[in-house]
């Protein structure tokens, strides 16, 4: 089912036109609102009115997850704080979170946009969904939330963390539909699988997304809770999930350009690259108040078609994710970056900033070991002292990620030292 | 009072105990006693060595964690009760055992290595019971 059919099916010219318009709107409402904009447009010499559509888009400065960082809390908010009616936050790479705000115009967008998504994947007002993203800061939970309530569905706000209770209610309840992480919604399966519970569900469809997954772990859902499972994109800077979502012929995502103008850029030059060329992909929001962004570096790599989906929606359609052109990683749906790990070892002061991240997938949960060298400064001839030590790098990095972690004290020297750039990273997932 | 006991990280990985063992050798030390306490993860090796100083120095050298340690040898007569008597002034005074090997059992005579809580304290109460310890030099005359 299309939700939206004037905004999902129009034409190429009909959209570019829609996104010309509400691109110069933008370009002016930062312009005003925003002085990190306007001084940055400075510095390049434009102004809103060089800014005439689309095609000027290459124009315009970048944004970088940095910059939100930068100016934390709401240097960048475009609306006044009385009409921010939202806040949600995600883990900076330095310990500050990046905070993100939502007007009510903002948050009826997000909803429709996940309305959308929600009906690509056929539910309908007529399922009982249940959301199980973290509700809180996050922005899947109430995201997820959000759309599925704007949909008419009956939403069973689950959260994460309680499997047990999920399964009772899935099966009591006779829900249809589920919003979670994909390796989650296999654990779930697996739950399910062990207790002999699958022919007693009513599941058939599932909405996965805020962590990379294969074409392969999508049919291993797919066959296990013989249901029909899609994809769904956002990111919390953009607006959450939703701002793009496969439909039944998964072949792409469709990004929901009416309110957020994809391009693909290459990272190295960050020159605009040949339509079809995989690179890293750009978002300008074209109808956010509290936080319109202009061309945000998402730091993922794809490509974009335009051509028609065989769905019949027109809109314009993002590859599955082929890498990032920064050391992200998402674990349990969290964004960690190594240097996260580091900065917090310095903090620290005890140990030597030698580490290693070996990320895993045990019975589809993502685990996060970190091995850190023991060196001589707290070297101790007593357990219990090694003990309290690991914990409490355990604590401090858990504090800084916002993730439970592994820690495992190897023997000095023996992790890999910095020659140009060091590998801190062995992720055994094979995402990608 | 205190002896020098050699202490080494090891990852609970195959041959590397061996490894360390075979850094002493080449060097000359002999071990007068030892314990291996074990982690799922990891290992503690504590020894007392013919030469503490000079194994530390090879380990460290080839790479692994290696710490110097006071410790105590105590000397306790071969007759029941012995080891609980001398317990019985540390726990008096509230001190606490970190952790305990045996040294030897020689002649007429058992011995012990322990490191306790406050070591200072400790050293000073069980001198005033009359406790006899051995000095790093007795440790070579004796057992080497």
């Amino acid at each position: 089912m299309i939700w939206n059919e004037t905004k999902e099916c129009m034409s190429r010219d009909e959209m570019e036109f829609l996104q010309s318009k509400r691109l110069v709107k933008t370009v002016d409402r930062v312009y005003h609102n925003v002085e990190f904009y306007r001084k940055k447009m400075q510095q390049l010499g434009i102004e809103p009115g060089d800014i005439k559509g689309i095609e000027d888009l290459h124009k315009l400065p970048f944004t970088t997850k940095n910059d939100l960082r930068d100016t934390y809390p709401f240097g960048l908010f475009a609306a006044p704080q009385s009409e921010i009616v939202r806040i949600h936050a995600s883990s900076g790479t330095t310990g500050k979170a990046t905070v993100v705000g939502y007007t009510r115009k903002d948050l009826d967008i997000w909803s429709e946009c996940v309305a959308r998504a929600l009906s690509q994947a056929g539910v309908t007002r007529g399922d009982i969904i249940q959301v199980a993203y973290g509700y809180g800061l996050f922005t899947g939970g109430l995201g997820a939330h959000g759309g599925a309530e704007k949909l008419g569905a009956m939403v069973v706000p689950m959260s994460t963390g309680n499997t047990k209770k999920l399964t009772t209610m899935m099966k009591d309840f006779g829900v249809t539909a589920i919003a979670c992480t994909p390796s989650y919604l296999l654990h779930i399966a697996e739950v399910l699988e062990e207790v002999g519970d699958i022919p007693n569900i009513k599941l058939k469809a599932a909405v996965c997304g805020a962590e990379p997954w294969t074409d392969n772990m999508r049919r291993q859902i797919e066959e296990k809770l013989h249901i029909k499972a899609f994809d769904i994109y956002g990111l919390s800077e953009v607006m959450g999930p939703g701002v793009a979502c496969d439909c039944e012929y998964h072949k792409g995502l469709h990004v929901y350009e009416d309110h957020f103008l994809p391009e693909i850029i290459d990272p190295d030059t960050l020159e605009p690259m040949e339509k079809g060329e995989t690179g890293e992909l750009v978002f300008t929001t074209l109808t956010k108040e509290g936080l319109p962004l202009l061309r945000y570096r998402t730091k993922d790599l794809t490509s974009i078609s335009y051509d028609k989906c065989e769905c019949g929606r027109t809109l314009a359609r993002i590859s599955r994710f082929k890498g990032r052109s920064d050391d992200m990683l998402i674990i349990r749906g969290v964004n960690v970056f190594p240097s996260q790990i580091e900065a917090a070892l310095l903090e620290m002061g005890e140990v030597t900033p030698h580490y290693m991240m070996i990320v895993d997938r045990q019975n589809n949960l993502d685990t996060l070991e970190i091995q850190v060298e023991v060196d001589e400064r707290f070297f101790s001839d007593e357990i219990k002292s090694l003990e309290t030590l690991s914990k409490k790098i355990a604590h401090v990095i858990q504090n800084a990620i916002g993730l439970a972690v592994k820690i495992k004290l190897v023997a000095p020297k023996t992790l890999e030292r910095s020659m140009g750039k060091a590998v801190h990273v062995i992720d055994k997932r094979k995402l990608i | 009072m205190f002896i020098k006991q050699l202490s080494v990280f090891i990852e609970n990985q195959e041959g590397r105990l061996e490894e360390v063992l075979d850094v002493l050798k080449q060097e000359q030390i002999s071990i007068i006693s030892l314990s291996l306490a074990d982690t799922s993860e990891y290992g503690l090796l504590r020894m007392i060595t013919s030469n503490p100083e000079a194994g530390q120095n090879a380990l460290k050298e080839k790479g692994f964690a290696a710490m110097l340690t006071d410790v105590l040898a105590v000397k306790l007569s071969h007759q029941v009760g012995k080891l609980q008597e001398v317990l019985s002034y540390v726990c008096k005074a509230g001190l606490n055992v970190e952790y305990m090997y045996a040294l030897s059992n020689k002649d007429n005579e058992a011995s012990i290595i322990c490191k306790i809580s406050n070591a200072d304290e400790a050293a000073t109460l069980l001198k005033s019971k009359e406790v006899e310890f051995y000095s790093q030099e007795d440790i070579m005359k004796t057992f080497c």
